[in-house]
């Protein structure tokens, strides 16, 4: 039956297409349902960051899973590029978060302390300003330094959106667009899935539908208190290379291109451009890099993040609907590598191991103290 | 040149609608602006009007000469021109982006009218990325911007009046073309009967028809062309095509392409006014009122942005914008008369276009694989094909899968291809398949520029980080 | 491929990639190139290919190139002004350009 699948994977963005592409092939029979071409899709919001640096703090589980993500990266990029031949342009040359006053070294130093103390299983380290212009020649008198993690690293997250849905589908998966999933029924041991394509049934579902698992989770005896937070990207033209290193906020793309964004925003579902937040994000960018200011902008756009209110991800079964996960986080190409090959697979098993019952939509529950 | 932060109104394009709106608006004593990235006022269609350095009357014809009485009146009428600029983007706000100079600034205006006129529509053919192959309207613009006219082996090839009215220009001016490729199906004929009528009782019939003829009397022309390619190494040296006598090539140097204009609505799309598949003109037009209001309060789209009916048309339905924008600012302002006479002059210039639409309306054939599709980003249309197979149901998601339309050009060169591609592939309609999702800034501007804007204290916060 | 006609006799000179191309004052960048003869403006980022002028209206931006140390500008927006340095471009612009 072309329409009963062991797993059906809700939302078609990097969460659900690495899980996808992780949980098929071994004979298993996957679904991967889709909105149509105007989804809300997170995707659109990432920098295409594989970022260590900073992660975790306050939760050391965090730092772990992040940490064992960006340590598997190497073989998700060769995995899909010996599986689909796209090359997905990977590369961890250390990452850097610049400052551009001495207000905001001083900050991010005692941020680096705070992290210190948790010991997190990655090394970021406090570079001068002379340090930061040996990495990165073409910062401008503004910069005072930066923090500086040899961990961090990024990729090209259009080709690795693109490899996860060709080698889901070479693995036999099934990809449906148009289907964004209206209802759920859980019955005899199976889900059944109402789309405006029709019904789909499944053994197992796992909804990593973004800001739509907070409607979709409940349907299911879970929780997804997500809510959106929009962030700008600006792109330049193609230019000469001159960036050798990612930074949190503006990387250099294998095209030539410049991304720059990473503002943050409570702007409801408004996925509108806003001048002054573009205006904020290129002086920012101008100061860190003053030949910017020559470079053109030849596209701009604002999408959403799906938050928790602790900004941690969400991982986690159902009780009452056994059968039933819940994935959802905001950094989707940095956990590409463990939702593909950790995740997905405990979730092909039927269980997730423990060590992710950190992330457990329950922490949500805990009473405000009074 | 001083400009203001605030007008009682802004138009955008100095075509027959921006000139004849703004021309109307700053004669009833409103504060007018009218922003144009040319150089001189005119459009493309009177491009160059009142600077072009032809001199012989006959090379352009009566009614190009018509476009000097719109730039004379608008020079006269006291609004602001602002050649060279770039509007970059337009908010509901009505806060108008625009770059000037090096330097880009914001424009807030009580009514805004956007005259952002026509493109040509992209005509995708294997070669037609090569130096030397050119748009007809492209040509047309050299030769009335700057006189140029044709050297060597010249092709023309595609389907619509602009062809025809360039051949005979070319004719008037003492250039030679090789041949006329014409691509119009002609299945054609028949479908533009239905409204013959009309067009015959319309002021294009006689003019067109003498056109034709003095065309065909001159110049080679093929009719029934099919499967059109450039052929070149660095450059354009041969057009291959099919017609009744089989596969053909013509050695050329000039290959001039050109089946019809759509409305240029990349900045209307990014303001958030929404657009409408025209199947009769196999475009996207955006929703408006019969005096071009949009549902955005105080913006209007006057001229063939709002859906091709040629200059004349254009004109009035600039009058009209006008009109609705005084009567908002001026209560009191008596306007009955002009109302009426353009809405009577409107009429008589949109008599005949649905046979002018049904007889120039181009066959929408596949591109060969091996074609580039998005000029900017050298994506295929085999590759948006192979897209489409893997699950792409439209061009937002095209983008993510190959890059397509994520160039300079943001989609004026592929849009409408890649629409009607992956409709023809999907086998849906071009209305469900949709268009891109289109932002500012809808014409580059340089980050130096955007980060000398006013960004607000709200704003700093959000892109500040710890 | 194009020439002038007796009324656009050129009235200044501008340098494409070094050389002295005539231009009548007014017209843009790329009419001047155009009427010289110089039809590739660049080779594409994109694919690497010769590019020229396609539409002449600033909505293609294959007609880029360097004026006066500025790179990736639209030769048909551009007017001629005597002495002005154009260079075709090839790849992705430096951004010292």
């Amino acid at each position: 039956m072309a329409d009963e699948f062991d797993i059906a994977v809700v939302g078609g963005g990097l969460v659900g297409a690495a899980l996808a592409w992780g949980a098929s092939g071994a004979g298993r029979r996957v679904a991967l349902l889709d909105e149509g071409d105007l989804a809300l899709r997170a995707a659109r919001a990432n920098f295409a960051l594989v970022w260590v640096q900073g992660k975790g703090l306050g939760l050391p589980d965090y730092a772990a899973w992040t940490a064992r993500s960006a340590a598997a990266w190497p073989d998700l990029a060769a995995a899909l590029g010996g599986e689909t031949g796209i090359d997905v342009r990977y590369g961890r040359p250390g990452g850097l978060h610049l400052a551009l006053s001495e207000a905001e070294l001083e900050r991010r130093a005692a941020w680096l302390g705070r992290l210190h103390n948790q010991s997190p299983p990655y090394t970021v380290r406090m570079l001068d300003r002379a340090e930061t212009a040996r990495l990165l020649p073409a910062i401008g008198p503004d910069v005072v330094g930066a923090s500086f993690c040899p961990d961090d690293g990024h990729c090209d997250s259009l080709r690795l959106f693109r490899a996860l849905h060709a080698g889901f589908q070479r693995r036999g998966g099934r990809y449906r667009a148009d289907s964004a999933v209206d209802g759920i029924r859980h019955a005899g041991g199976e889900f059944r899935l109402a789309t405006k394509r029709g019904e789909i049934r499944a053994a197992k579902l796992v909804l990593a539908a973004g800001l739509g698992n907070a409607r979709l989770a409940p349907m299911v005896g879970l929780a997804a208190p997500v809510r959106p937070q929009r962030g700008h990207i600006l792109v330049t033209e193609r230019v000469a290379p001159f960036l050798a290193h990612p930074l949190a906020t503006l990387r250099q793309t294998g095209e030539g291109s410049v991304m720059i964004g990473d503002s943050q925003e409570e702007a409801g579902f408004d996925t509108g451009v806003d001048t002054g937040v573009a205006a904020a994000i290129a002086a920012r960018a101008v100061r860190a890099f003053p030949l910017l200011a020559r470079a053109n902008v030849v596209r701009s756009w604002a999408a959403l993040r799906v938050m928790t209110g602790d900004g941690f991800p969400i991982y986690e079964q159902s009780a009452a609907c056994p059968g039933a996960f819940l994935a959802t986080c905001h950094s989707g190409v940095t956990l590409a590598a463990a939702h593909a090959t950790v995740l997905a697979p405990q979730i092909a098993a039927g269980a997730l191991a423990p060590e992710l019952g950190v992330f457990s939509a329950r922490r949500f529950d805990v009473p405000a103290a009074a | 040149m001083t400009i203001r932060d605030a007008y009682d109104a802004a138009v955008v394009g100095a075509g027959p609608a921006g000139l004849a709106a703004a021309t109307l608006c700053a004669r009833a004593g409103l504060a007018t602006v009218l922003f144009d990235e040319q150089p001189a006022a005119g459009g493309q269609i009177y491009r160059a009007a009142g600077t072009t350095p032809l001199r012989a009357g006959t090379i352009l014809g009566d009614d190009y000469w018509r476009g000097r009485r719109l730039v004379a009146d608008f020079a006269a009428s006291g609004a602001q021109h602002v050649p060279g600029a770039a509007v970059w983007s337009l908010s509901r706000e009505r806060e108008i982006g625009v770059s000037l100079g090096g330097a880009a600034r914001l424009v807030r205006a009580a009514r805004v009218i956007l005259a952002t006129g026509a493109i040509e529509r992209p005509f995708p053919i294997p070669g037609w990325t090569l130096p030397g192959v050119m748009t007809a309207g492209a040509a047309q613009i050299l030769l009335k911007s700057a006189a140029l006219v044709p050297a060597g082996r010249t092709v023309l090839a595609g389907s619509g009046p602009l062809l025809w009215l360039l051949a005979r220009q070319y004719l008037e001016a003492g250039a030679e073309i090789a041949a006329i490729l014409d691509t119009t199906p002609r299945a054609n004929r028949r479908r533009a009967l239905a409204h013959a009528p009309a067009f015959l009782a319309s002021p294009y019939f006689a003019k067109g028809l003498a056109l034709l003829r003095a065309v065909r009397r001159r110049v080679r022309v093929i009719g029934g062309v099919a499967a059109l390619a450039a052929e070149g190494s660095g450059r354009l040296e041969a057009v291959r095509y099919a017609a009744a006598r089989g596969e053909q090539r013509l050695p050329a140097d000039l290959l001039l392409l050109h089946q019809g204009v759509v409305p240029n609505v990349n900045l209307a799309m990014a303001a958030g006014i929404a657009h409408r598949w025209d199947e009769s003109q196999l475009c996207f037009v955006p929703e408006r009122d019969a005096a071009g209001a949009t549902a955005l309060d105080g913006i209007a789209i006057a001229g063939d942005g709002g859906g091709i009916g040629g200059a004349e048309a254009a004109a009035e339905e600039g009058r009209l914008a006008a009109i609705a924008a005084i009567r908002a600012l001026r209560p009191g302002a008596d306007l009955g008369a002009e109302e009426i006479a353009a809405r009577r002059s409107l009429a008589r210039w949109r008599r005949g276009r649905r046979f002018l639409d049904a007889l120039f309306r181009p066959a929408f054939v596949p591109p060969a694989d091996e074609t580039i599709v998005c000029r900017c980003e050298a994506v295929t249309a085999g590759e948006i094909a192979a897209a489409v197979d893997q699950g792409c149901t439209g061009p937002n998601q095209l983008k993510a899968f190959t890059r397509c339309g994520m160039g300079p050009c943001q989609g004026r060169l592929c849009g409408l291809t890649v629409t009607q591609l992956i409709a023809a592939r999907r086998g849906v309609s071009p209305a469900e398949a949709g268009h891109y999702r289109l932002r500012p800034p809808v014409k580059p501007l340089t980050l130096g520029e955007l980060a000398g804007l006013p960004a607000g204290n709200a704003a700093m916060k959000a892109v500040a980080r710890d | 491929m194009f020439r002038r006609r007796p009324e656009a006799a050129p009235t200044l000179a501008i340098r494409v990639d070094g050389v002295a191309v005539p231009a009548r004052a007014g017209e843009s960048v790329a009419a001047a190139m155009l009427a010289a003869g110089l039809l590739r403006f660049r080779d594409a980022p994109a694919g690497g290919a010769p590019r020229g002028p396609y539409c002449m209206m600033g909505a293609c931006f294959d007609c880029l190139v360097t004026i006066d140390g500025v790179g990736n500008r639209q030769a048909c927006l551009e007017t001629v002004r005597e002495g002005m340095a154009v260079e075709t471009q090839s790849g992705p612009r430096a951004l010292a350009r």
